[in-house]
Formats: structure tokens, C-alpha cells, sequence
């Protein structure tokens, strides 16, 4: 350790809060490995191109009006036989630019993924300080509920919320709400993970003294779980959330491509997997090759970070 | 030997003779049959299982032509012209091995003619059905009907005392849910036995070796395994992989696929079907629409224009890849009353469609859910999507929902739907039976699959008066006239006749029936293998 940069030197507190993230441990890991800086740039573009989709895509895929039907099934780079439009990586079925739609559907799977994700961390996390916090009756219900859902698979769980919530939707906002379904039911099917580890963390801290002496000088418990014990679970919360952004992309992608997740007039990844799924034997294989690509490298990126994330932030693996 | 043992060896030798017999036909297509019940639900998958297993009077063969089945002989009674005369088919029994006779007949024509049944529009002009003795029957009905025989090819015959004894003797009531002894159950006169069945995943059937036509057809089949694969990809894998020998449901784009593969064939041939939207025009105001206070479909100018919005000829070449033939009229080629100038009659013309709709006030459009069914027709789904393309280039903005069949239909014999995809054979080949089902106002005995809220008294008594009009030349003239209205009226959105692909194992001799209903009876293995 003699020649990291260690981040507690005297003169801290005069460093802005930039210039003490790179003089940080972890950013020296970051840079070190080549894993992580390949991941983060993939991520990094993937989620810039989908976020300014509508400045890069040359066509925009979920406006049905602006297909030409006869565009269908054009092989990327070639002129198409009755148009004459090329494109990048061809069409569908319908005759949408594969690239754009790609773009587009990386929206739709990153924005369910992260806030899935979110959802599920605010609802173990809740959970969790609260089991450990007060324990009895109410830790034994909250986590028994947990070891139950342990045990089903959770692209299942998924499957059961979404099945159910659709039956409550009406037919005409079917297609708009399938998004935030499809984000409620991957979010409930995860959070167990997040409230096991924080009612863990809560079980150790509640016992230290500074808890006892937030408590003798009156804090509420609310305070205390959340500006007290919390921080101490944010580092293993923190890999939880990047492993789990992707699983639920991946979740997403499995709803969708069997047909229960985004609406194929939205398609997201997933949708279009399954819709190029169809034409593999004909032949016309860029309408699954691409999107399979695409998830591939999202999926394999962001679970490479979180990977490197959590022996990065592990202190034995130091 | 120990029990064990023994049980084990039993099974390996069941597990080997699966695959050791080449008499199976394993037989699979896009969607199930919706219910085993031969009076519930006139569709063609469903009937097309109960052909196996149930025979009507008269069935139609691969050419389309009449074949005696339980009827022997029949024709118009010489003394009265609204009386026609079937005579029976004698020492026939049922799988049970009840005897069959007269009284099943007169039977099973009052079960189809409960309110729950789905086929009483086809024998809506019989008044009374009488049995004379044991083996001829009268049928009477409310004037001459020289079309008679052509609307009882779907009409299967029960036994009255298997049904009665269990206690199944009321149709289903099928859009309620409804699940009887009759629904999962059969016994029927047919050339094949139903061993098991589980909705939607797999039904066996057995050849009937007591059959009476046993030594007048092939049936080189012995054993029949019908599976419902939804999955297009899944279906042709399947079929390329051994694992069925007959696929119905052909996905076009793997035609060359098959035909290409070692030992497979597709098969061809124009299906006498049509496929078409369905528009809700007699309501006031609809429910899947975002106009209140109004239902743009009620007017002409709108349903027009959504017609002139459908490029047929795009969605022949793109999403049906040629397998289909652009349609103006819902009547396919093979019917009484098509004519090539009606069915030429839909052009795509996008700005004409977009004044139509600025001159009925639409001209900011509007918006409207879709229903559609995804397991039923060919490419299905593919289709209405590809609509709502085009619908949104005049405005309309279409939220598709694609669904099974099973909840698809109940939508619109419910009239719950108010923009749906329907598709329509015409077992009976003249259009009596498209205006039957399809113009004439919806009521409990008549109309019931027209979800169009269309209801035109003068139109209906033309209708009726056609099933005794024995003057054909005037009766040609009313088909005429009535197809005339229906086409002024944009009534429904044709979009085209399919085109049926069988793709079978080379060893098989199966003929494509235009009426998609494969009758396995008639096929027959080739002694090459």
C-alpha cells in the first residue's frame, strides 16, 4: 500500500470532492483494470446513444404512420427491392430500421431495468432497516415473506405480478401501462436481495454505541436508521443494484420475448428478439442478430462492472 | 422377475414402440381446437377435429364435392318441395358401440338448434326434423331450400343416449365458460376415436377399425397426435426436426425451408377464406374509440377511407410473401355470388383516404383499439400490424391488441369489440352463408357473428328469402344485390384470400382441401419408406 494514494491524508478537507474521487482507492482500481474501464465505456455508450435515440436514430420505429410496409425485410447495407432505401442493419418484418429500433427498444429495457432497480432497492431497503431495527414480529413476517419468494424463480414472480396487474388494467391503456407493470413486477421479484443484506448490516450497527447515543439524545428511529445505520450498507447495496440492473434488463428481455412484456408497436430488446426469432430459418437473420447483440453487451457490460464493483469495495479482496 | 423390473421393461418397450410405428400421424398447427362440443363454436379448427371423430350427413371431399357420409341417399321429396328426404346409413355404430339411427339424427338437429349452439344459423330454415322409420328422415322446411345439403357438412351427429346419459344434452354455453361431458369428450360415428385430450397441448385419437367405411377409405393412419405449437419458429423446428409429420399453419416465410429439407413437401393450394376487419358502425357512440358523444365508424366516409388506407397489395408481398391474394369483396372465389369486378374493387389511394376523412370531420383523426386474434390465421398479428402502419398515415392512431383465438372470438359473437380481424370460410360455397352469419342484423337465431351493429330490415327479409328461392336466376340477382349494398356500405374492410400451405413428411399421400379441414381418413402412407 506504500505507493496508493491514501485518501485521508491531512489536507482532505481543502481537496474539491473531484479531486478526492481521483486521488480515491477505487478510482486507482478503476483505472488499473482493463475490465472495468472496456465495461464502462461500452455502458457509457450504449446508454448515451439510447438516451439521445431521437437525435441519432434516423428513423423513429414507434411512430407507425412513417413505416413503408414494403421496406420489410431489407438486408442491412443492401438496397432494398421495391424502395431502393438501404440500411444500416435492415428491417423487420414491418419494415422498421433495425438500428433505430434497436436504439429505441435500449431505451425502453434500460429505463424498465434502472427503475425496476430502484424500486426494488427502496423496498428492500425500507424493508430491511425495518426488520433489523425492530425485530419481532415484525422482522419474522417481513422476512419470511422474503424466504418464500426466495424460493420461486423470480422471472415467475415477474410473470404472476404482471399476469395479474394486466387482468386490472383496462384494454385501452394496456399498452401504456405495460411499461410500468412490467417495472412494478420485475421490482417486486428483487428485493428480497436488497432487504436481507440491509437488515444484516442493521442487525450489527443497532448494537454500537453511536446508535445509543443518537437514541439518549432523542433521534427519532426513523433518523437513525436512515442518516445512522444506512450508510454503513450503501457499499454492498451499491453492487446488489449494478448485479441486479442486469438481471432485470435480462428479465425484461424474458417477459418481452415471451410476449408478456412491452407491446410489439413498442418493441423494446426483447420484443424484437422475438419477433426476429420467427424468421431464423428463413434466413433473414439480422432482425435477431443485432438486438441479440446489443442485450448481449449491455447485459455482459453492466454485469462486468458490478463484478469489479464489489472487489473493488470489498475490503478483503484488498 | 420383480414387479419393478418388470414394469421398467414394460415401459422401455412402450417407449420403443412409439417411434417404431410409422402410422402415426403427428399432426400439429397453430391453435387448438376451441371445444370438442360439435354444436358450439362453427370454426374451422374445430371442426376440423371433429371430423375425425364425428360425421355429419353429407361431408364434402378434397375437391369440394358431396360425399355421402351418414346419409346414403338424399334428395327433394317428390310430393312436397318443402320437404327434402335423407336416407340412412344402416349397421353404422357409435364409438360406444350404440347403434346409430334415426332417432340420433332428429336429435342431434334439435341440439344444433338450442340457443347456445353455434351452427343454428346454418339450419335456420328447417322447420321440423322427422324421423319416418329407422333410417330415413324428413326434413322440413319453411319453403323450398334447394341448398339444403350444402349447410349440413359441419353438422355432426351425437348419440341421444350417450348424451343423455352424460347429462350433456344442452350446448356449452361457450362464451360463458362453460365446460361439459360433450366439451372434452366424444363419441361420434367417425373413422377415428378420441384416446385423450388436454386443451391446448395435446389430443390423441385412435383409429376406429369398426368404422363402416373401414375398407372404402385408405386409413393407412393409425393413430392420430394433434399438438397446437402457437410459436411459428417452434411449429417449423418442429416439423424439421421429425418431431410431427403434418403442419397446418405454414409460416410463409419457411416454405422453401421445408420444401427444401430431405423427406418434407408443402403442399398448395388458393383456401376458400377470407380475411377482413370488422367495424362497429351502428353504435352511437363506441367504447375503444377517444370521440365521444359520437362513433366515427358510423359513417361511410370514415370506413371508406380506412379501407383506401389498406395497401393489400404491400401486405401481399411483404408480410405474406406472396401467399395470398388481395381481396375487395369478403366472399372468397369459390363462392356463389363472387364476382372478379367486386373483388377488384378496394384501391389504396392515401390522399383520397385523407379527404375522405377531412370531409367527414376527422381530419385530425383519431384514435381506436384493435383487436386481433394471434394464432388463428396466417401471420395474424403481422397483419394488423402492418394495418396500423397504414392507418396512422390518415390519422387514425390504432392500438392493436393481439390475442388468442379463445378470447379473440367471444369478443365479437359478445359484441364487445368494436374493430376486430375475423376470417371466414364458406363450407356451404354460396353466399347465403356469409349474409347469414355476417349482414343480417344480429339476433339470437341469426347474425351472429356480425359484430358490425349493421341492421337493414329490408336487406334481412332479402336475406331470408333466399333460402327459398328456388328461381336461381332471381336468387343470383338478390346475392347480387345484397353484395352491392354491402360494398357501398363498406360494411368490412376485405384484405385478402389465403393461400393454404400444408407441409407434410414426403410418405404421406395427403390432398390440400381448400377448406383447410383435413379429413384423416382419406390419407394414405406411401410403401417408398
Amino acid at each position: 500500500m506504500a505507493d496508493t494514494p491514501t485518501p485521508l491524508t491531512s489536507n482532505v478537507h481543502d481537496k474539491g470532492r473531484w479531486e478526492r474521487f481521483r486521488e480515491s482507492d477505487f478510482f486507482f482500481a478503476f483505472k488499473r483494470s482493463p475490465v472495468a474501464l472496456v465495461s464502462f465505456t461500452v455502458v457509457c455508450i450504449l446508454v448515451f446513444s439510447s438516451v439521445f435515440a431521437p437525435w441519432i436514430a434516423p428513423t423513429n420505429p414507434f411512430d407507425p404512420a412513417s413505416l413503408n410496409l414494403m421496406n420489410g425485410f431489407t438486408p442491412p447495407m443492401e438496397p432494398n427491392a421495391f424502395t431502393g432505401s438501404a440500411f444500416l442493419m435492415g428491417t423487420d418484418d414491418q419494415g422498421r430500421d433495425v438500428f433505430s429500433t434497436i436504439l429505441y427498444g435500449m431505451r425502453i429495457s434500460l429505463f424498465v431495468g434502472a427503475s425496476a432497480v430502484l424500486f426494488a432497492m427502496v423496498l428492500g431497503i425500507v424493508l430491511g432497516l425495518v426488520s433489523g431495527y425492530f425485530g419481532g414480529w415484525t422482522e419474522t413476517i417481513i422476512m419470511r415473506v422474503a424466504d418464500v419468494q426466495l424460493t420461486f424463480p423470480s422471472i415467475l414472480v415477474a410473470m404472476l405480478i404482471f399476469g395479474i396487474a394486466k387482468g386490472f388494467t383496462p384494454v385501452e391503456y394496456r399498452d401504456q401501462m405495460a411499461i410500468w407493470v412490467l417495472i412494478l413486477a420485475i421490482g417486486l421479484s428483487d428485493w428480497v436481495q436488497f432487504a436481507r443484506v440491509v437488515r444484516g448490516t442493521t442487525l450489527v450497527e443497532k448494537k454500537k454505541d453511536y446508535v445509543a447515543a443518537a437514541l439518549l439524545i432523542g433521534r427519532r428511529p426513523w433518523a437513525i436508521m436512515i442518516k445512522h445505520i444506512l450508510p454503513n450498507a450503501l457499499s454492498p447495496v451499491l453492487v446488489i443494484a449494478t448485479i441486479s440492473l442486469a438481471l432485470a434488463i435480462i428479465a425484461e428481455a424474458t417477459l418481452s420475448f415471451l410476449g408478456v412484456g412491452a407491446p410489439p408497436t413498442q418493441p423494446s430488446l426483447g420484443t424484437l428478439i422475438r419477433i426476429g426469432q420467427g424468421f431464423l430459418f428463413s434466413g433473414e437473420w439480422w432482425i435477431l442478430f443485432f438486438p441479440a447483440c446489443t442485450l448481449l453487451a449491455l447485459a455482459l457490460s453492466v454485469n462486468l462492472l458490478g463484478d469489479w464493483l464489489r472487489d473493488a469495495l470489498n475490503p478483503r479482496l484488498r | 422377475m420383480s414387479t419393478l423390473a418388470k414394469a421398467v421393461l414394460a415401459s422401455l418397450a412402450v417407449t420403443i414402440a412409439i417411434p417404431a410405428s410409422a402410422e402415426t400421424l403427428r399432426w400439429a398447427r397453430a391453435g387448438d381446437a376451441l371445444t370438442l362440443d360439435p354444436h358450439s363454436q362453427n370454426e374451422g379448427p374445430s371442426h376440423t377435429i371433429r371430423h375425425q371423430m364425428y360425421e355429419p350427413l353429407i361431408i364434402r371431399d378434397t375437391t369440394g364435392a358431396f360425399q355421402a357420409a351418414l346419409a346414403t341417399e338424399w334428395g327433394p321429396s317428390a310430393d312436397d318441395p318443402n320437404v327434402w328426404v335423407f336416407k340412412l346409413r344402416e349397421g353404422v355404430t357409435f364409438h360406444d358401440g350404440a347403434d346409430f339411427t334415426a332417432e340420433d339424427v332428429v336429435f342431434s338437429f334439435e341440439r344444433a338448434k338450442q340457443p347456445n349452439s353455434d351452427m343454428k344459423e346454418l339450419i335456420g330454415s328447417i322447420t321440423e326434423v322427422r324421423a319416418v322409420d329407422d333410417f330415413t328422415i324428413e326434413m322440413v322446411t319453411d319453403g323450398p331450400n334447394p341448398i339444403l345439403p350444402s349447410n349440413l357438412t359441419n353438422l355432426f351427429i351425437m348419440d341421444k343416449g350417450w348424451t343423455e346419459a352424460n347429462n350433456t344434452v344442452e350446448v356449452q354455453d361457450f362464451e360463458g365458460g362453460e365446460i361439459t361431458f360433450a366439451t372434452t369428450n366424444a363419441n361420434g360415428t367417425g373413422p377415428y376415436k378420441l384416446e385423450s385430450r388436454e386443451p391446448d397441448v395435446k389430443t390423441v385419437m385412435s383409429r376406429n377399425d369398426n368404422y363402416w367405411g373401414r375398407d372404402q377409405f385408405p386409413m393407412d393412419i393409425s393413430e392420430i397426435i394433434y399438438t397446437p405449437i402457437q410459436n411459428a419458429a417452434t411449429r417449423v423446428a418442429a416439423m424439421l426436426s421429425g418431431e410431427v409429420n403434418f403442419l397446418q399453419d405454414m409460416p410463409v416465410q419457411d416454405l422453401e425451408r421445408v420444401n427444401n429439407a430431405t423427406g418434407l413437401v408443402v403442399k398448395q393450394a388458393p383456401q376458400n377464406r377470407v380475411i377482413f376487419f370488422g367495424m362497429n358502425q351502428g353504435a352511437d357512440d363506441i367504447e375503444a374509440d377517444n370521440v365521444s358523444g359520437a362513433n366515427p365508424l358510423a359513417d361511410v366516409r370514415v370506413r371508406k377511407a380506412m379501407s383506401m388506407a389498406i395497401n393489400r397489395d404491400a401486405i401481399q408481398t411483404v408480410v405474406m410473401r406472396g401467399q395470398s391474394q388481395p381481396a375487395g369483396m369478403i366472399a372468397p372465389p369459390f363462392v356463389n355470388g363472387w364476382t372478379e369486378a367486386m373483388d377488384a374493387e378496394s384501391s389504396t389511394d392515401v390522399e383520397g383516404a385523407k379527404a375522405l376523412m377531412q370531409e367527414a370531420g376527422y381530419g385530425d383523426g383519431f384514435s381506436i383499439r384493435l383487436d386481433c386474434p394471434n394464432d388463428r390465421y396466417i401471420n395474424d398479428e403481422a397483419i394488423c400490424q402492418a394495418a396500423v402502419g397504414m392507418l396512422g398515415q390518415i390519422g387514425i392512431t390504432v392500438n392493436l391488441d393481439a390475442k388468442p383465438k379463445a378470447q379473440h372470438f367471444p369478443l365479437i359473437t359478445d359484441g364487445k369489440t368494436d374493430f376486430y380481424m375475423l376470417g371466414w370460410g364458406v363450407p356451404t360455397y354460396d353466399s347465403e352463408y356469409i349474409f347469414n352469419f355476417l349482414v343480417h342484423g344480429r339476433e339470437s337465431e341469426i347474425g351472429t357473428w356480425n359484430g358490425t351493429g349493421f341492421d337493414n330490415d329490408e336487406l334481412d327479409a332479402k336475406i331470408k328469402s333466399l333460402a327459398s328461392n328456388t328461381d336461381l336466376a332471381a336468387r343470383n340477382a338478390d346475392i347480387a344485390d345484397i353484395w352491392r349494398v354491402v360494398q357501398d356500405e363498406q360494411l368490412y374492410i376485405p384484405i385478402h384470400h389465403q393461400v393454404l400451405n400444408w407441409g407434410m413428411a414426403e410418405n404421406l399421400g395427403i390432398e390440400v382441401d381448400p377448406e383447410d379441414q383435413p379429413k384423416v381418413k382419406y390419407f394414405t402412407i406411401n410403401a417408398t419408406n
